[in-house]
């Protein structure tokens, strides 16, 4: 997505198109991610309920995995994993 | 032509946001601008005017509803004075960001401490980088038509900024003096109907005050200096107007016998009309004095100022405020600063002045005349001093 130039911006920069925010990556900021060890996750969906992002999403077989393009790398997840189950590994 | 009355200046701008068909009003009274919230709630309790007065809770409330109030549509309005416009702080520039065309009256008084409620400039001059058009008034008809006037500005298409109308508490919101109050009719005619940038409207769903990182706040502060710089285009424009058809002309500094003059004297505010009765004084004596007059405090008038002050050798700069441990006032540093790089410029003097509504005589302003004259070797210029202060 280009950044606007300060004459681009819209008067009072009113956002108009509602739920724009989704383009907005947020992964961007992240310095570690979460990384699953499947085989010590218990499927407790606790990541699940404590992301503040709300970008873990739970996959068909019941594991779980972290939408890297919103998640911030805050490491809730892996702090409140009481399996141990994730781990937070830094970015390259 | 409106009616000539005499009426308590507070109460008469009251009366005059009365006349601009306003929305909505949430003031907290707070000395000595209280009359103007008292008066406007008559008005609207009285049935007067077609509008909501929410009574708040404090300044802090006052402000946030009038920004929510504002970003449906509704015509604004508040006014406030010394720490009720400190408690605003925190606020006054997301209504400028906002883009919000609140308009605000400023009964000017001395910040605490020690607690004071008289006269000064020290509450707004903190407020300085808030983002919002920042007029002076001398006299009760200025607030009148300045207080109309700032609707007009405010929601100007290329505008749509708040503005607050500094008025001098006491010395000009509790005196009882005679002016024109322009008619309902002269109003409507002149004030149309705010069209907002936008609005909050559960049917078009929009977002105010959102949030934005590194990646654009220099953008977005970019773009509030360039609103706020061009704004005085379109206050010359209103005030033009206003001079065409009230025959009441304005302008952001206004100059008393400069042609000649040897040495000006600066003033904002309603010391200007002292100040001129001292420059009359100091004529009829043959000494050859001249008086500025600033107006319009933001956006500030750079050209305005460097040309009245062009052919100057010595100029007196007035504040009713201090920068502690700073260059002194103000007004000093701003009209110092606009002056840096002109090939020509005077040598500036600074007062600190009329604190905390310390009263100023016409002596007062013929003393700082002379002081100035008797310095032949320069060494007062470019210090500031506070006047009158017992040593």
């Amino acid at each position: 997505m280009a950044l606007k130039t300060w004459k681009e911006l819209p008067i009072g920069c009113v956002v108009s198109e509602p739920g724009s925010a989704s383009e907005y990556h947020t992964g961007s900021w992240r310095s570690q991610r979460p990384v699953w060890n499947d085989t010590k996750c218990i499927k407790c969906g606790i990541c699940y309920v404590y992301c503040p992002e709300g970008c873990i999403q739970q996959s068909e077989d019941g594991f779980f995995q972290a939408n890297l393009d919103y998640c911030k790398g805050c490491g809730i997840c892996a702090h409140e994993c009481w399996p141990h189950a994730i781990s937070m590994v830094e970015e390259g | 032509m409106g009616k000539r009355i005499g009426m308590e200046v507070a109460v008469a701008v009251a009366e005059a946001v009365g006349l601009c068909n306003i929305d909505m009003a949430a003031v907290y009274p707070i000395t000595p601008q209280s009359h103007i919230a008292e008066h406007l709630s008559d008005l609207v309790a009285d049935g007067r005017i077609d509008a909501e007065f929410v009574t708040v809770e404090s300044e802090h409330s006052a402000m946030s509803a009038v920004i929510g109030a504002s970003g449906t549509g509704a015509r604004s309005y508040t006014a406030t004075s010394s720490q009720g416009l400190m408690y605003m702080h925190e606020l006054l520039p997301i209504a400028s960001a906002m883009r919000l065309p609140i308009c605000m009256a400023i009964a000017n008084r001395a910040v605490s401490g020690p607690l004071n409620i008289l006269n000064d400039h020290t509450d707004i001059m903190p407020q300085r980088d808030s983002g919002w058009i920042s007029i002076f008034v001398e006299n009760g008809q200025e607030a009148i038509d300045m207080s109309i006037m700032s609707f007009k500005i405010a929601e100007h298409k290329d505008v749509m900024l708040p503005v607050n109308v500094n008025i001098d508490g006491f010395q000009l919101t509790h005196m009882v003096e005679p002016f024109e109050m322009p008619t309902q009719e002269e109003v409507n005619q002149f004030l149309p109907p705010f069209v907002p940038h936008a609005t909050l409207h559960p049917s078009k769903p929009v977002t105010m005050g959102a949030f934005a990182m590194s990646d654009y706040f220099a953008e977005i502060m970019k773009a509030k200096d360039e609103a706020l710089k061009n704004s005085k285009k379109v206050i010359l424009d209103v005030w033009n107007e206003w001079g065409k058809l009230f025959g009441r002309k304005y302008q952001p500094v206004e100059t008393y016998k400069i042609e000649d003059a040897d040495v000006l004297m600066l003033t904002m505010g309603s010391m200007g009309e002292t100040a001129q009765i001292a420059i009359d004084e100091l004529r009829a004596k043959g000494v050859k004095a001249g008086l500025v007059k600033l107006r319009l405090w933001r956006p500030f008038p750079l050209a305005e100022i460097k040309a009245v002050l062009k052919n100057a050798k010595k100029l007196i700069v007035t504040d009713r405020a201090i920068s502690f441990g700073g260059p002194g006032g103000p007004v000093f540093s701003e009209v110092k600063s606009a002056l840096y790089a002109e090939a020509k410029r005077p040598l500036i003097y600074n007062y600190i002045y009329g604190l905390g509504g310390r009263d100023m005589a016409v002596k007062d302003f013929t003393g700082m005349f002379e002081k100035v004259l008797a310095d032949t070797t320069n060494q007062e210029a470019d210090t500031y001093e506070f006047w009158g202060v017992r040593e």
